[in-house]
């Protein structure tokens, strides 16, 4: 049976309501309304010509970065998850309760610099002439091209969202029903086989969500292809500012960051689907 | 009150009303001592409104500059475009833009009396864009030049002091591009033998399109200008397309093994031209602020600014500059010897960046697109 909308509720539902209103959809209308707008002169004209739509979708190289995006934040949720579930799951499992929180507090810390600092700070290490070449230099090796890789693009997507994802499924992992896990091992289920076929199982749910926020992180992000991956190949991120290097060309980047929404949208719903699927309401 | 009260808190009537009067007045009296400045705005690229460019002239005039800073002239017009009139009182334009700037109508008229063109070096009395239909919009205040910039290590003068250069085996991988189609395509241009590198037919700009395709792949990097400052900071490119001493200054100047050169197919010229932002309530110390800035005193701190160096187009400027900083004027070329930056452009060995002249700008950044996700 449906509840009667009350004030108590209206008063704690509202301003998140307003606020969605005022920043999410409202700026959302106006890049849609945006990408139908014309430029002339440098000076963007309210308009209602789908020139900015046939145009980047015409265009080969926006497809290119479309699919390389695609591929590189697929590939950054996969490595990334792959890497942080043996930390959550250590730290949910094989750490006492102190100890458990400092590791909590220890993925918390990175936040506290900035994203770019921190994608600066690589260079340092990934350089012809950074720690990690003049090290293999000692013992005779490289120097290896580390710096505007790919690789180096993967390292910065790590560097943003590994420490969200390890929380993420921290949180889902701790909430394991243990009993679960012992009536495994008393059914004589290796630890590993354990790990595959009940804890992954059973925390799918924040797996997968951890998952989709490092995908949609890494989807959107400018800075590592930049710094690190050296600009190439093009992203959709910096396809955004190459589009508006050409003459206040906004509404074709609108073009562009609308597809990216639609894109992250889509693969979100999926996700979700895919993360609650067979769950008992 | 009693006698004995008053005698006791030391206070009557009238000297409570003085010592208010007082109290209250007090605010204005160091109002008047110390005059709060006045703030002008400045649209410019980082740098020019940084204290070793404006903190005489902010204690001279008791003005406060506040500065936006943008990145690129794009950005620059947009600033503009959704700032209401008279939000900026002075700009700073790449001569590219200056046209669309008036055309917009986003600068005031200047008048030419009220500065020292005479001291400019004639080629810059009449410089391009500045005017339209005989009325001064902007004045040019400084210029540099691009061309090959490269690690000293790596390269030597004579190697570097052709395009060619990017071509060469051991230079793969190790060559960056400066992020813009403008400087870069350009310089392909003018290594194609382009007289007018911006003003080139279809044919010749396929010729530049596939000249430009056959440096992919020794291409290392695109690079924003941070991008720019640590990968030649740190070696890991080894020459760069599309930039010159603007960037090359400051990194040797703090001790980086780079350098910047004029090859033999010639070289790029980028200038900033100032202009007072249309409906500005402070027309006036706009106007004495460019007057400073392209005056031979502020010329020659223009010439050294610290965000990026940069040659200045008034003669008397270089004399300054001469005699307060020689080196810095030997390393940019602003001395009487044969080959100073002058004579550079007289020889005909510089051309101005600009917009292409029968292709369109988006045709430019689309090729330069292909080019990246080549």
């Amino acid at each position: 049976m449906r509840r009667p909308i009350t004030l108590y509720g209206l008063t704690f539902s509202l301003p998140l309501l307003v606020w969605q209103i005022l920043f999410f959809v409202f700026p959302l209308l106006f890049l849609v309304a945006l990408s139908f707008w014309t430029v002339k002169n440098f000076a963007m004209r309210p308009d209602f010509d789908t020139v900015n739509w046939t145009t980047m979708y015409g265009r080969a190289v926006f497809w290119q970065a479309y699919g390389t995006t695609f591929v590189l934040a697929t590939a950054a949720s996969f490595l990334t998850s792959v890497l942080a579930f043996p930390a959550a799951y250590a730290i949910a499992f094989k750490l006492s309760d102190t100890a458990r929180r400092w590791a909590v507090f220890l993925m918390v810390i990175p936040f506290f610099t900035s994203y770019l600092v921190r994608v600066y700070s690589w260079q340092i290490f990934l350089s012809d002439s950074g720690i990690i070449n003049v090290t293999l230099g000692w013992v005779g090796l490289g120097p290896l091209p580390l710096l505007n890789t790919v690789g180096a693009t993967m390292i910065g997507y790590l560097t943003l969202s590994f420490p969200l994802v390890v929380l993420l499924q921290l949180f889902s992992l701790v909430f394991i029903d243990r009993t679960l896990i012992e009536a495994a091992h008393n059914m004589r289920c290796g630890r590993l086989r354990t790990v595959f076929a009940v804890i992954i199982p059973s925390a799918r749910t924040g797996l997968v969500i951890a998952a989709l926020f490092c995908f949609i992180l890494s989807f959107g992000d400018f800075v590592s292809p930049i710094y690190l991956g050296g600009g190439e190949p093009t992203t959709l991120s910096i396809l955004i500012t190459d589009t508006t290097k050409s003459g206040q060309q906004w509404p074709r980047a609108a073009v562009i960051a609308l597809t990216m929404i639609a894109t992250l949208l889509a693969v979100a719903f999926v996700a979700v689907k895919f993360a609650y699927k067979g769950k008992s309401k | 009150m009693s006698e004995f009260e008053k005698a006791a808190t030391g206070l009557t009537r009238r000297s409570l009303l003085a010592s208010g009067a007082a109290v209250l007045a007090t605010p204005m009296l160091s109002r008047r001592a110390f005059a709060q400045a006045t703030e002008l705005t400045m649209l410019a690229w980082y740098g020019h409104a940084e204290p070793d460019i404006v903190a005489e002239f902010e204690a001279e005039n008791n003005v406060k500059f506040v500065p936006k800073y943008y990145t690129g002239g794009d950005n620059m017009l947009g600033l503009i475009s959704q700032s209401p009139p008279g939000t900026f009182d002075v700009i700073l334009s790449d001569a590219e833009y200056v046209l669309a700037l008036n055309e917009a109508g986003y600068v005031e008229e200047l008048d030419p009396n009220d500065y020292d063109l005479t001291d400019y070096f004639p080629e810059f009395q009449n410089f391009p864009g500045n005017w339209s239909d005989g009325k001064l919009f902007s004045l040019v205040t400084r210029f540099g030049f691009l061309g090959v910039a490269y690690n000293t290590d790596a390269l030597t003068e004579a190697e570097a002091a052709n395009y060619n250069v990017f071509w060469d085996p051991k230079l793969t991988g190790k060559v960056g591009h400066f992020d813009w189609h403008l400087p870069n395509l350009g310089q392909m241009s003018l290594l194609n033998g382009n007289a007018n590198p911006y003003d080139i037919d279809e044919a010749a700009w396929q010729a530049v399109k596939d000249k430009t395709m056959t440096l992919r792949p020794q291409i290392g990097g695109f690079f924003d200008y941070g991008g720019t400052f640590s990968s030649l900071n740190d070696g890991q490119m080894l020459a760069f397309c599309g930039i010159g001493d603007w960037i090359t200054g400051v990194l040797e100047k703090n001790g980086a093994k780079v350098r910047s050169i004029i090859p033999e197919q010639g070289g790029l010229q980028w200038s900033e031209c100032f202009s007072i932002g249309k409906g500005s309530q402070k027309a006036d110390l706009a106007k004495k602020w460019i007057q400073y800035i392209t005056s031979a005193k502020g010329q020659a701190k223009s010439a050294q600014m610290a965000a990026y160096p940069a040659l200045i187009p008034n003669q008397k400027g270089w004399e300054v500059l001469q005699a307060e900083n020689p080196d810095e004027a030997k390393r940019q070329g602003m001395t009487k010897d044969a080959g100073n930056a002058i004579e550079m452009i007289r020889a005909g060995r510089i051309k101005f960046r600009q917009w292409p002249v029968q292709q369109s700008l988006e045709d430019w950044n689309d090729f330069w697109s292909e080019y990246k996700g080549a």
